[in-house]
């Protein structure tokens, strides 16, 4: 009974290898689907807990939006006059903020998300881009009532008589792509976040940037003027501007929030300002480009994850 | 042969080593002052040097030795949480640790949405959290705290309820790190039950503890390492005797 085990023998012969799991290894975003049990309860968990002890709540989902949008509108639109260039200002630029909100909120919540987590990496092994994908579900959670309020500023102004159905499918696309490219870039700057803490520092100097990157605060067509026009640099370079996936998913909320709002306004009688810049060219399949530049993004960074993701016990 | 190594395996643990790479310098500042002394910027550090072990289905396993022996360590290899850098370890069936119990308690949330949330994070799917909600609350024997915020808790009943969860998981191989010390006399003899009772259901388990009283009691193997290295694998009273020596 008590004498020691000897290992010379097959260590199969009883029970055959395919019966014995590796613990430790996952099957990456696969995983994601069957705990989705966990990540629902993870979701909850950061929704409810976010604003718990304070005693505005959820107001605080709209105070920062408003605050920043009220920033922008009285610089750029009034003192700089932008307003006078893109009729209906202020919901143009609303329809950007809350596409850049949605992709702030997401990548940085899922950078720190692993080392956020620390304890459990530490010492439950579960399928870790569990932490990722939600922090990116409950920014989503956290963008609904910004769209909710734009919505409904738009429906005031007659949104209703002039939206498509592209235009809807466009609010979803636009979803769709900046979640995915959200989730890619944060699964990447997650995981190097658990070694190298720089990551997070990046990450806010790229959001920093994302803001002025898209045309949230000015329009499209001042990137193709300034850049083909005045300083005869190659059309490519629009393209490739273009071709970010935050950019284009400021542009589909623009198509089909501040468009078809703003129809109302410029054909009235008695408007006197600019008309509307052109939809850019190509929006259609620039939508299949970045849903798939996303995409790519999202492949990427689940392999630099899963490549880095053994070593997280021990980096935390 | 013994009834031991006729039984079927559960853990496989097959010539594995781990070593962790201790980082002198973190910044470029660093790096650089370091490359100028012409000082190592890391050091390797073997926690695990090449064991071999095989523990049969239904075995109560002592794993023992002194602090920093690799203990601790090769449990996180048999749990997933680390991978090993040479050799293979393999399981058989679920496996579920003890370790570090209320990992994944959120301090905000009531005691019964830890439950939920814990269980889950321990692999336990939604209809057997609910199935078993109330044997796990009647265990911890805090029903009157269960809505109350968990940061509420006395650390006591915190532990109970993460181990309540803990314990009432679906399992076949239970790893326990550590954790028997803590919680009063009449809990300890509780949870003590419990692991004689899953031992008689034929679970595994491997208890990593310097509780030499509960090992005695719970385990019939144990082993013994000593600065990642095997050094004795036999019957439980020699294990005790060389640690305690």
């Amino acid at each position: 009974m008590s004498e020691p085990v000897t290992y010379t023998r097959d260590l199969f012969s009883d029970v055959p290898r395919s019966d014995f799991d590796t613990p430790g290894k996952s099957r990456g975003l696969i995983d994601v689907v069957r705990w989705r049990y966990l990540l629902s309860l993870l979701v909850r968990t950061g929704v409810t807990t976010r604003y718990r002890n304070s005693v505005l709540g959820w107001t605080w989902s709209y105070v920062r939006p408003a605050a920043q949008f009220l920033v922008f509108w009285v610089v750029l639109g009034i003192f700089m006059n932008l307003d006078r260039n893109v009729p209906n200002y202020a919901v143009y630029l609303f329809s950007g903020i809350v596409v850049i909100n949605l992709f702030s909120e997401g990548f940085k919540n899922a950078t720190t998300s692993i080392v956020g987590n620390a304890p459990l990496v530490r010492k439950v092994f579960l399928p870790r881009q569990l932490f990722a994908v939600s922090a990116i579900i409950v920014s989503f959670v956290h963008f609904l009532p910004q769209v909710a309020l734009l919505l409904l500023v738009c429906l005031l102004m007659g949104w209703i008589m002039h939206v498509s159905i592209l235009g809807v499918l466009a609010i979803f696309a636009a979803m769709l792509i900046v979640m995915l490219f959200s989730l890619g870039l944060g699964l990447f700057f997650g995981a190097v976040n658990v070694r190298y803490r720089d990551a997070e520092n990046i990450v806010e100097l790229m959001l920093l940037l994302a803001t002025w990157a898209s045309p949230v605060l000015y329009s499209w067509t001042y990137v193709q003027d300034a850049v083909v026009d005045r300083l005869h640099w190659p059309q490519w370079l629009v393209d490739v501007y273009m071709l970010n996936p935050i950019t284009h998913g400021v542009e589909l909320f623009h198509f089909a929030f501040w468009r078809p709002a703003t129809e109302n306004l410029v054909a009235g009688a008695g408007y006197v300002g600019d008309q509307m810049m052109a939809i850019p060219p190509g929006l259609a399949w620039n939508t299949l480009w970045t849903f798939l530049i996303a995409l790519g993004t999202l492949l990427v960074g689940q392999l630099i994850f899963r490549r880095l993701e053994g070593r997280f016990a021990q980096d935390l | 042969m013994s009834a031991q190594t006729t039984a079927k395996p559960s853990i496989i643990i097959d010539g594995v080593k781990k070593r962790f790479t201790l980082n002198h310098a973190f910044s470029l500042k660093d790096t650089m002052v370091s490359w100028i002394k012409r000082r190592k910027l890391t050091s390797e550090f073997e926690a695990l040097k090449g064991l071999d072990l095989v523990i049969g289905e239904g075995e109560s396993v002592a794993i023992l030795g002194l602090n920093g022996s690799g203990k601790s360590t090769l449990l996180k290899l048999v749990s997933g949480v680390m991978e090993p850098d040479e050799g293979q370890v393999l399981t058989r069936g679920r496996v579920a640790g003890l370790i570090e119990v209320g990992a994944g308690f959120h301090p905000e949330l009531s005691g019964r949405e830890n439950v939920f949330l814990n269980a889950a994070i321990l692999g336990m799917k939604k209809h057997e959290i609910e199935a078993r909600y109330d044997e796990i609350v009647a265990f911890s024997e805090i029903e009157q705290f269960i809505d109350q915020e968990v940061k509420h808790y006395s650390s006591g009943m915190f532990m109970r309820l993460a181990f309540s969860v803990a314990i009432h998981v679906e399992l076949d191989v239970l790893l326990v790190d550590e954790i028997l010390s803590v919680g009063d006399a009449p809990f300890r003899e509780k949870c003590r039950l419990k692991f004689e009772e899953l031992s008689a259901r034929g679970k595994t388990l491997v208890v990593v503890t310097h509780d030499m009283e509960m090992v005695r009691e719970l385990c019939t193997r144990g082993i013994v390492i000593n600065k990642g290295n095997l050094v004795y694998d036999g019957e439980i009273e020699g294990a005790i005797a060389l640690v305690d020596k």
